[in-house]
């Protein structure tokens, strides 16, 4: 459909575009990329005729570009630009119409049912046709936009050619242009060229991405593979973390803000943590990030308050969650930066344990009961009940970890624990045979995330290490706490 | 409610038609028939019509026929026709440059043509073939060199080509033309009441003959922007998304501007320089039927020929016997409107 090769130009003597060469096919959703100053509104200008090619050339549908008239080339492409001057008030109907100049040839130029008929669809698709009688100076920056939307979806374009077409525009309206945009370009053939500042916007709905750095292609790939880490913070030259999106196979990129967050001297240990009869509670600092199972804050994320709360062995709620949330409303917890954990096991039980490694630490805190040990290898052969009977460990590291050394530590004190209930010889209760844990075991890894980098957290690195053997003797020592004070 | 139907009303395109037109033709009339000697309406009538057709009505009184048709007609006409020109010239150039405060006047380009006129008539200068015609002639050429000369500077200053930007150097331009004017007045010593009174613009005691002259070159230029009504309605959104739009934007720039300097140079070839007419027209047109240049252009047309014979009519009877140069009333309506335009510009800047 449009074919760019090696072509140079820009608005003076010096070429803000350096020889460049990509194709864009019909039906296909194409990003442009790149920071301030690198030549995306230039290029698009190349294409839509505006400034001048002073080398190479460019094919529209096997045409050169230099071959169509004015009017010709306005009837396969149409441009959104970022910024359009209204001295008039126009209404939005006379501005959305001036759309059909370019197909209305002859002398005098009449208004035919089917330019009306064009004009009515494309202004009902961009939501412009409630006000249609307005004047466009009186309307808001976003209808504005929507409203030259629906004036450049009046040519009937075969190419769409936008300059962040979502500037101005409210999150709803980003998402339903960008998504009428894409069903367009599946259902109808439409070609839409687009320039992005919003990486993510950009990952979420082109089918490739341009990336421009100073005039120069970096790179013409899948969204995947432009937005990498190392890329996109050599060629923004800032700082970016790249994150999965939740619900859909793209690429996510989040900022890191520069401003050194307050972070005080945070060091977790013993002395942060206050045992009641009714709950076990640690308060960091400042948050911490976040991987657990916990009944709330359960998942990634950051939170500063953790909560271990004791409750009766009959405990049964419909609605745990939101139970649990009421608790920790009253005691004076904000839940959404509380993990919250419940057990059964008397709290007193509680043993913990802080270990200093080299340039790290890690403080494990454990209340284990084992009233309905489970063997994992045979649970099918148990029925479904919970009963509250609880292995809990809290895993605080002093250090920064990494996402797999997350994941990491969460094996190796797993293993610890099954390790720990094998040596004191836990049976399970059906199958007779040794435990590996409880049916309602939960977990906590919080890392402070400041100081020495920690990127593995397996069985036999610095960190595994100093976890398998805290977690091991916690668990231990939890596990007989509680067993002796079932004989007594 | 009220409001709504008004509106509905003036919206209405033929509405307009039938309202401006009913405005150029009690102009007209008025001004035929209010002057020293009054005559009565129905007789005007009378005599345009005996004298179109060839009916003849016996009790016409000879005296009416001789100033209706060789004083006050040729007057109306001409003042209606300049009064056209600058209106439709001053709603072109604000289409094409999306600035509401723009008109011959205030772009330079009505001094550009008083510099052309003024060399012809002080010099005396005569194109062989051409003769008469050499006036406005020189007059179109000299606007059209001015209004390149201020956009290029204009330009220069600042690529956006502000409104604000444009105006100043309109006015530059009129400060430093009006200087040569001068200049070139105080050399042939020639008596100065006289020149000014044409400086400031008149329509009096020019007869059949300057109808003659400025006519072709109306026509001219009236035909060539209503051919380009679209393409100003696109260029008003700039002129990168009118070429977006199909628009072949310098071809129908160069047609546009060199109409507009045709129809001022000619105007201003007749009657001086007669000032804020080409502003005050088209924003009122704007405001009452929109800005649509395929109904603004020639309502402009109307509104404007009718508003230069009133103002014709009052600047010569308001302290009659002596007669007021014409700019000074359309000076005295326009400027107070372009303060207005300016201030209301300002606010909606402002706003939004």
């Amino acid at each position: 459909m449009l074919s760019v090769q090696h072509v140079s130009g820009g608005y003076t003597d010096e070429s803000v575009i350096k020889n460049i060469s990509f194709e864009v096919q019909t039906g296909e959703m194409f990003g442009i990329l790149g920071p301030n100053g690198s030549g995306k509104t230039t290029l698009l200008k190349m294409i839509s005729g505006i400034l001048p090619i002073s080398e190479g050339d460019i094919f529209i549908k096997g045409k050169r570009l230099l071959e169509y008239n004015t009017k010709q080339l306005a009837q396969i492409i149409a441009v959104l630009s970022q910024h359009s001057s209204q001295s008039f008030s126009y209404t939005v109907k006379e501005t959305v119409s001036l759309g059909r100049y370019a197909h209305q040839t002859g002398w005098f130029q009449t208004w035919g049912e089917n330019d009306e008929r064009i004009v009515q669809r494309v202004m009902k698709q961009t939501g412009v046709a409630a006000f249609q009688n307005k004047s466009i100076q009186e309307l808001s920056g976003g209808e504005k936009q929507r409203v030259f939307l629906a004036q450049a979806l009046a040519q009937e374009p075969e190419i769409l050619l936008l300059d962040e077409p979502t500037n101005h525009l409210d999150l709803s309206y980003q998402k339903e242009l960008l998504d009428l945009l894409k069903n367009w370009t599946t259902e109808t053939g439409l070609t839409v060229l687009s320039i992005f500042h919003d990486l993510n916007l950009a990952g979420l709905y082109c089918d490739r991405l341009l990336l421009l750095e100073n005039g120069t292609i970096n790179i013409n790939h899948i969204p995947n593979e432009v937005l990498r880490e190392e890329r996109i913070r050599d060629v923004y030259h800032t700082e970016i973390q790249k994150h999965p999106h939740p619900k859909v196979a793209a690429p996510q990129m989040v900022l890191l803000p520069k401003v050194k967050q307050d972070r005080k001297v945070n060091h977790i240990d013993e002395s942060m943590l206050c045992v009641t009869k009714e709950f076990i509670e640690l308060n960091s600092v400042s948050p911490l990030r976040t991987m657990s199972s916990g009944v709330i804050g359960s998942g990634t994320g950051w939170h500063h308050t953790f909560v271990n709360r004791h409750v009766d062995k009959d405990y049964n709620c419909s609605d745990h969650r939101k139970e649990m949330a009421d608790f920790l409303k009253v005691n004076g917890f904000e839940p959404s930066e509380t993990v919250g954990m419940m057990t059964a096991v008397i709290l007193e039980d509680v043993s913990y344990k802080h270990i200093k490694g080299d340039g790290f630490s890690v403080f494990v805190v454990v209340t284990a009961g084992v009233g309905n040990a489970i063997d994992a290898s045979k649970s099918e052969q148990h029925t479904f009940e919970t009963v509250p009977g609880t292995i809990n460990t809290w895993i605080f590291v002093n250090g920064e970890l990494t996402e797999e050394a997350f994941i990491q530590c969460i094996m190796t004190a797993t293993e610890a624990k099954a390790k720990a209930l094998h040596d004191l010889n836990v049976i399970d209760g059906v199958t007779g045979t040794i435990a590996t844990g409880t049916s309602t075991d939960s977990i906590l890894i919080a890392a402070t995330q400041t100081g020495e980098p920690l990127e593995y957290a397996g069985t036999i690195t610095p960190l595994g290490k100093l976890i398998g053997k805290a977690v091991y003797e916690c668990t231990t020592e939890g596990i007989q706490k509680s067993q002796k004070r079932k004989k007594v | 409610m009220q409001r709504l139907s008004i509106r509905k009303l003036l919206n209405n395109k033929a509405a307009a038609y039938v309202i401006a037109g009913s405005f150029l033709i009690l102009s007209i009339l008025l001004g035929i028939s209010i002057g020293a000697v009054s005559v009565p309406i129905f007789t005007i009538i009378q005599i345009i019509i005996s004298k179109l057709f060839g009916f003849s009505f016996d009790q016409i009184d000879p005296m009416f026929s001789s100033i209706v048709l060789n004083i006050r007609l040729p007057r109306v006409i001409l003042a209606g026709l300049v009064g056209a020109s600058l209106a439709i010239a001053g709603a072109a150039f604000q289409g094409l440059l999306r600035n509401p405060l723009a008109d011959p006047y205030t772009l330079g380009v009505s001094s550009g043509a008083s510099v052309g006129a003024v060399v012809t008539l002080f010099f005396n200068l005569s194109i062989p073939i051409i003769g008469s015609f050499t006036l406005p002639l020189l007059s179109i050429l000299f606007s059209w060199v001015t209004i390149f000369l201020v956009l290029t500077f204009a330009r220069k200053i600042e690529r956006s080509m502000r409104v604000e930007t444009i105006i100043l150097t309109g006015i530059i331009f009129s400060s430093f033309l009006g200087a040569i004017i001068s200049l070139m007045i105080a050399l042939t010593g020639d008596e100065l009441r006289q020149i000014i009174g044409w400086l400031l613009g008149s329509v009096s005691m020019r007869g059949w003959e300057y109808i003659k002259i400025i006519l072709p070159f109306f026509v001219l230029g009236s035909v060539i922007l209503m051919f380009n009504t679209k393409e100003l309605n696109a260029m008003s959104f700039g002129e990168e998304r009118a070429r977006h739009l199909g628009v072949n934007v310098q071809k129908r720039k160069l047609m546009i501007l060199t109409a507009g300097s045709i129809l001022t140079g000619a105007a201003v070839a007749v009657s001086g320089t007669i000032g804020f007419v080409g502003l005050v027209i088209p924003h009122l047109s704007r405001l009452l039927w929109g800005p649509d240049h395929r109904h603004l252009l020639p309502l402009s047309i109307i509104t404007g020929s009718g508003f230069l014979i009133l103002a014709d009519l009052i600047s010569r009877t308001i302290i009659s016997p002596t007669e007021l140069p014409i700019g000074v009333i359309t000076a005295l309506i326009g400027a107070p409107v372009f303060a207005l335009i300016l201030l209301q510009r300002k606010r909606m800047e402002r706003s939004g």
